[in-house]
């Protein structure tokens, strides 16, 4: 199972704005890619149209050959997405809304241990409203992980979180590759890219300015200079 | 033939999928204290004190039954819109309804499972408001329970349309001042008084707005045990109205 993302001459376009501007790229199945780029590059406009949200104005995206904005209940439940902004309902609290949200897929992870390895028990009679940023990231990503997705889209999923936390998110997110998954992690993290992807993708002002495996992009350098020298002057 | 476990992930049955969710979202309504107030104790409140007063004037027929015909009116603009509205829109500034959109569930089966959600909470509200009315004396007829069932269903649909054409198309602040600011004002609109009741040119606009159709639909069933056709069509035309409109306008996310 190769290319289970496909970004193909990708655009969409805001108005005046052009988000993406023909970008291509794609993913295979047990790797971690690592998109980064500035803000307004249009890392998350690329992500929300391989999850669905989005529909593109040109060209195509694929999620296990099929074309995301179409897809009905099949091709999501083999999806896993945790989004920056959380997606929570705020009044509920993580175990109910894990319970209710493991219901949607026929086979879901073990929710108790996946609520175990998250350090979700420590604070389950909490509601979300009253949760620590970390904490919400944490849910988040258990509620991305409940389909044991074959594919799972992670936007800055160790935002907020302690050094050990962390690591541990890490752990299970090369867990989920090992186990054949396709996970495409969004971050401004250099030491997260470095960490986790087998392939790098840097977007600048909509486009690719670098896709590779981690060593071809970073060729000797840090990667953080390749992405310095390849984004200065298009972040915004 | 027994069942083979999926060799990738794979979704639950539609059935269950919109179950789950629509027990969450009533579990969620149930639990929020401020939508408790809103949609039962305001409810209840208002049926006693139509009820021991004499004013405003409900028009022929037992108080009892006017002032419980009117809280079940008042319940289910208060569930179905006030409640519906203020959760959705503060869920699409969450983000909730954009991750939902990428579950099995989607959008079909979350809209279907708000409609489970405040017809379940609707039951419930029925089973207290009328124990109550009951209790003051209402008795509603015979002949117009189904009537009754179908003007609720009705109001429902057409408020919920409205509620999620509110909720899609308005910040979530602006949503909760616009919502509970017209659930004051249709209160006075035909909800709990009769629109024949009301002045002048006032009594025929409110006939018209979906507050006053439903609260003479409910009115009429309840006490006349009479199928309020025309009450009927005029909900229907908002809910369509309100549910095409929603479908043009709704946005997922803030």
């Amino acid at each position: 199972m190769t290319g289970a993302v496909l970004v193909r001459e990708l655009r969409r376009s805001f108005a005046t704005t052009t988000a993406v501007d023909g970008a291509s790229w794609s993913a295979a199945a047990g790797t971690v890619t690592a998109l980064l780029g500035p803000n307004g590059a249009g890392k998350t406009t690329t992500v929300e149209c391989l999850e669905g949200l989005q529909r593109p104005d040109a060209g195509s995206v694929q999620v296990l050959g099929v074309d995301p904005w179409h897809a009905g209940p099949d091709l999501r439940a083999r999806v896993g997405v945790m989004l920056q902004e959380g997606g929570l309902a705020t009044t509920s609290r993580p175990l109910p809304l894990l319970r209710h949200l493991a219901a949607l897929y026929a086979e879901p992870a073990p929710l108790d241990e996946l609520v175990e390895r998250l350090g979700i028990t420590g604070f389950e009679r909490t509601t979300v409203r009253r949760m620590s940023g970390g904490q919400r990231q944490r849910v988040a990503l258990a509620a991305a992980l409940l389909p044991r997705p074959d594919v799972l889209f992670l936007d800055e999923p160790t935002a907020g979180l302690d050094p050990h936390a962390r690591l541990e998110v890490w752990d299970l997110v090369r867990a989920e590759a090992a186990r054949g998954a396709c996970v495409v992690v969004t971050t401004h993290s250099f030491e997260e890219a470095e960490r986790l992807a087998d392939r790098v993708v840097i977007m600048a002002s909509g486009r690719v300015v670098a896709d590779g495996t981690l060593d071809d992009v970073r060729a000797g350098r840090t990667l953080e200079d390749v992405y310095f020298a390849l984004t200065t002057g298009a972040a915004r | 033939m027994s069942a083979v476990a999926p060799d990738r992930p794979a979704a639950a049955p539609a059935r269950r999928r919109v179950l789950a969710r629509a027990s969450f979202e009533t579990r969620i309504l149930l639990a929020n204290g401020e939508q408790l107030l809103v949609s039962l104790v305001l409810p209840a409140l208002a049926l006693v004190a139509l009820t021991v007063s004499s004013v405003p004037d409900l028009g022929p027929g037992a108080r009892a039954d006017l002032a419980t015909a009117g809280a079940l009116a008042l319940a289910v603009v208060s569930t179905a819109f006030t409640g519906q509205a203020i959760s959705t829109g503060f869920d699409r500034r969450a983000g909730v309804l954009r991750l939902l959109g990428t579950t099995p569930l989607g959008r079909g089966g979350l809209l279907t499972a708000k409609c489970v959600a405040v017809l379940s909470v609707l039951g419930l509200q029925v089973v207290v408001l009328g124990a109550l009315g009951g209790a003051l004396g209402a008795r509603p007829q015979a002949g117009g329970i189904l009537p009754l069932l179908v003007s609720l269903v009705l109001g429902s649909a057409a408020f919920v349309a409205l509620a999620l054409l509110l909720a899609g198309t308005l910040r979530a602040e602006a949503v909760l001042a616009v919502a509970n600011l017209l659930w004051v004002l249709l209160l006075g609109l035909g909800v709990l008084v009769p629109t024949d009741r009301l002045p002048g040119a006032l009594a025929t606009v409110a006939a018209l707005l979906p507050s006053g159709a439903l609260g003479d639909a409910v009115r009429t069933a309840f006490v006349d045990g009479g199928w309020p056709w025309a009450q009927w069509a005029v909900l229907v035309g908002w809910g369509l109205v309100g549910a095409l409109l929603a479908r043009r306008y709704f946005r997922w996310s803030d």
